[in-house]
């Protein structure tokens, strides 16, 4: 078995919640031990039921557990899944940051990580300083980076600035100056997390050609960890899906997107209340169902951005004669308000007294609106439009994802809230000569 | 195209120090759940580099955007050598055992500075490199022990200028002085032993943060560094010497004037007695618990 560069067995990592009071602050105080300590002595002392090795107030969270896969010299490996599935974890047991609870890794070869870029820049540091800093950190040797030097640099770009402090690069040259280091780090065994969601399309381009180098000509092991499905296909032949700290899929990166961009995922797409006496609400109204789905009605499609959506809700009026509207708000991940929309130019029942009885009130997202990430929707129904009832937040949550196939060779972060594809007209003004003039 | 590799001079000395074949690293390296790393050592030895280079690197930025420097790690001894000078010669009037007032406080302002800012210095290592914990693979015993060194070259700046203090007011050491080393090596290890202990108990109670300054507020006036420990009775001395700081202040000053200052031997065995148990017991805890900083830092 002298092909295989890391080989994982029955790994799990567990981690201790709730240890910790809100509001005090991120980590433990001497009070806090000494202050547990008494308690559960004390506890000991008035009873001697044991029940688990579980400490009270503690909760027990396991990031990953029982994985196991092997990996070969030389193959690219993806990795993908949600947020919170355990794909950082396993990177962290895999760099040696933290260790394991259960089970055995074993690895053959030098491994370096890109677990964030630019780890132990010194901003008061010139560039040329934090090269060698940021090398030996990385674990090169002093020798191995004198004669990388040059190509670090070249790579970077920023042989102007080499003697300038790094708190006055610009973002831009910072992270590729950080990537340039680790890029001729050379290891064996090569782990990258996310590093594709900074830097300029062409900066990127260069990136992943170095990847692909690494990994076809150096016959290096390369495993990435991405959200994004289109660099995952163009980079690696093998992907593993993780799922609340398990391996769910272990096969051809083909078929792990696929199937990975079909799974409904989401369980917040869909929210039933059936009875009204326990459903959402006040005494005017009660929600019976909330809803998110593709208009084509597949449940199963995956929402992108080429997805026109529907969402709609159903609710119980309680006051005859009561005039009522709905207003949806949309917020995405970074908890920007991406729209606000109430049904001004719906004319059947706008303004109208509504009977007792259940109505249902859908809009329609059409296709190429909302950039790819993860949305929240909250509800206010709105009376006489103009008072707010009743207001529900989080009342559903979707995804909508990266279309299959994106133009161009850049695969990062698309940035703004929304993503129109709007017309783009470029035309030829003038023919002839261009001189520009050099001072 | 200039040459792009001619490195500033602070790093040519590292760098022929340094130069050597690339390392071809086909062992297998295995982590399993609850067992320690067994070549720990060896590890180290594999990142000795990132010991120098955060050395460096934490003397680089030492003073940078400062305006007098270096100057700094000469003023602070220089002035705390004034005033205890002032009140604990002039004003207290407590014997010196025939050695200038200055000189002897100076002589204890030396190693016992070393021990200071070496101590809150690695108490606060890990912390500060926060990122390079939760980010990074490496010995975690490196990062209190750069610390360590970084404060040691202030600690050879003050004995140089120990050394002019000495020339001035005409002191001769004698053949003792070639134990000096003996009593450094003693400091770093009680500075070690300390540190080691707080960097990791940082990592998980930041209450130390609060407590190390004050141990060394306190320790400055409970070791012998503004008088000798000849004026402690003499049923007190064993006791007194449990404080680590009493060994070395006392033998450097026993090594340095030429006979002038007696070592109380049991004394100093009990001090470097306890200088070994806390430093072989803070590397005990530190590698029982460096495995999971990365999870509470």
């Amino acid at each position: 078995m002298s092909d295989t560069a890391i080989r994982v067995d029955h790994l799990g990592k567990r981690y201790t919640l709730g240890h910790q009071q809100p509001g005090i602050g991120g980590y433990t105080t001497l009070r806090d031990v000494i202050a547990d300590g008494m308690k559960s002595a004390r506890r000991r002392l008035r009873s001697s039921r044991r029940n688990g090795s579980v400490a009270p107030g503690c909760e027990e969270f396991w990031a990953l557990k029982d994985v196991s896969f092997s990996i070969r010299k030389g193959e690219v490996v993806g990795i993908v899944g949600r947020n919170g599935a355990g794909k950082s974890t396993l990177l962290k047991l895999l760099s040696r940051i933290t260790e394991p609870t259960q089970g055995r890794i074993a690895i053959r070869g030098r491994v370096g990580s890109l677990l964030e870029v630019g780890t132990g820049f010194h901003p008061e540091l010139t560039g040329r300083e934090n090269i060698y800093l940021n090398g030996a950190i990385l674990g090169m040797l002093h020798g191995e980076i004198k004669r990388q030097f040059d190509a670090i640099v070249a790579f970077a770009q920023v042989e102007r600035f080499l003697d300038t402090p790094v708190k006055r690069y610009s973002s831009g040259m910072y992270v590729r100056l950080a990537f340039a280091v680790a890029a001729h780090l050379n290891p064996e065994i090569l782990i990258v997390d996310e590093v594709l969601a900074v830097g300029d399309a062409a900066f990127q381009k260069r990136c992943l050609g170095k990847m692909q180098d690494v990994s076809r000509q150096q016959g290096r092991t390369v495993l990435f960890v991405s959200h994004n499905m289109a660099a995952v296909s163009g980079l690696c032949q093998r992907a593993l899906w993780l799922q609340n700290g398990a391996v769910v899929q272990d096969a051809p990166t083909k078929q792990v997107v696929a199937d990975y961009l079909t799974s409904d995922l989401s369980t917040d797409r869909e929210r039933i209340w059936a009875e009204p006496d326990t459903a959402p609400g006040n005494e005017k109204v009660r929600i019976h169902r909330a809803y998110v789905r593709p208009e084509s009605g597949d449940l199963l499609e995956p929402i992108t951005l080429e997805t026109p959506v529907i969402v709609g809700f159903e609710f119980w009026n309680l006051v005859p004669d009561a005039r009522l509207s709905l207003s949806v708000l949309l917020y995405n991940q970074e908890g920007v308000t991406v729209l606000n929309t109430v049904p001004s130019r719906e004319n059947v029942w706008l303004g109208r007294p509504f009977p007792v009885g259940r109505f249902r009130s859908e809009f329609r997202v059409p296709a190429n609106l909302l950039n790819d990430g993860s949305y929240r929707v909250e509800l206010l129904v709105v009376e006489n439009l103009s008072v707010g009832i009743f207001r529900l937040e989080d009342i559903l949550c979707f995804d909508v994802r990266e279309a299959k196939e994106r133009p161009g060779a850049w695969y990062g972060k698309w940035n703004g809230a929304v993503r129109p594809d709007l017309e783009w007209r470029t035309e030829l003004v003038e023919t002839g000569q261009v001189t520009v003039v050099n001072t | 195209m200039q040459k792009l590799n001619s490195h500033p001079s602070y790093i040519a000395p590292l760098s022929m120090l340094l130069s050597q074949p690339e390392r071809v690293d086909d062992r297998e390296l295995v982590i399993e759940a609850g067992k320690t790393e067994g070549l720990y050592l060896r590890d180290l030895w594999g990142y000795r580099e990132l010991f120098y280079f955060l050395a460096w690197r934490d003397l680089l930025v030492r003073y940078k955007q400062t305006v007098i420097g270096l100057a700094w790690s000469l003023l602070r001894p220089l002035l705390t050598m004034l005033v205890f000078t002032v009140i604990f010669g002039k004003l207290a009037k407590l014997p010196s055992d025939g050695t200038p007032y200055p000189v002897l406080v100076f002589a204890a302002m030396v190693p016992w500075q070393f021990f200071a800012n070496a101590l809150t210095e690695c108490s606060n290592s890990l912390i500060t490199n926060a990122n390079l914990v939760s980010k990074i693979y490496f010995p975690r015993m490196i990062v209190p022990a750069s610390a360590v060194v970084v404060s040691f070259v202030d600690f050879v700046i003050s004995a140089v200028m120990l050394g002019g203090l000495m020339t001035w007011y005409r002191l001769q050491p004698d053949w003792r002085i070639v134990t000096l080393p003996l009593f450094t090596l003693i400091a770093f290890a009680a500075a070690m032993g300390a540190g080691l202990w707080l960097a990791a108990l940082t990592v998980k109670y930041r209450d130390f943060r609060y407590i190390v300054p004050f141990i060394v507020q306190f320790g400055l006036y409970v070791s012998p560094v503004g008088f000798t420990s000849s004026i402690v009775p003499s049923k007190w001395r064993l006791l007194y010497s449990m404080n680590p700081m009493v060994a070395v202040i006392d033998g450097f000053r026993w090594s340095l004037f030429g006979g002038k200052a007696n070592l109380y031997w049991p004394g100093f065995l009990v001090s470097s007695g306890i200088v070994f148990l806390l430093l072989a017991s803070s590397i005990w805890y530190f590698r029982r618990v460096e495995r999971t900083f990365a999870d509470v830092i």
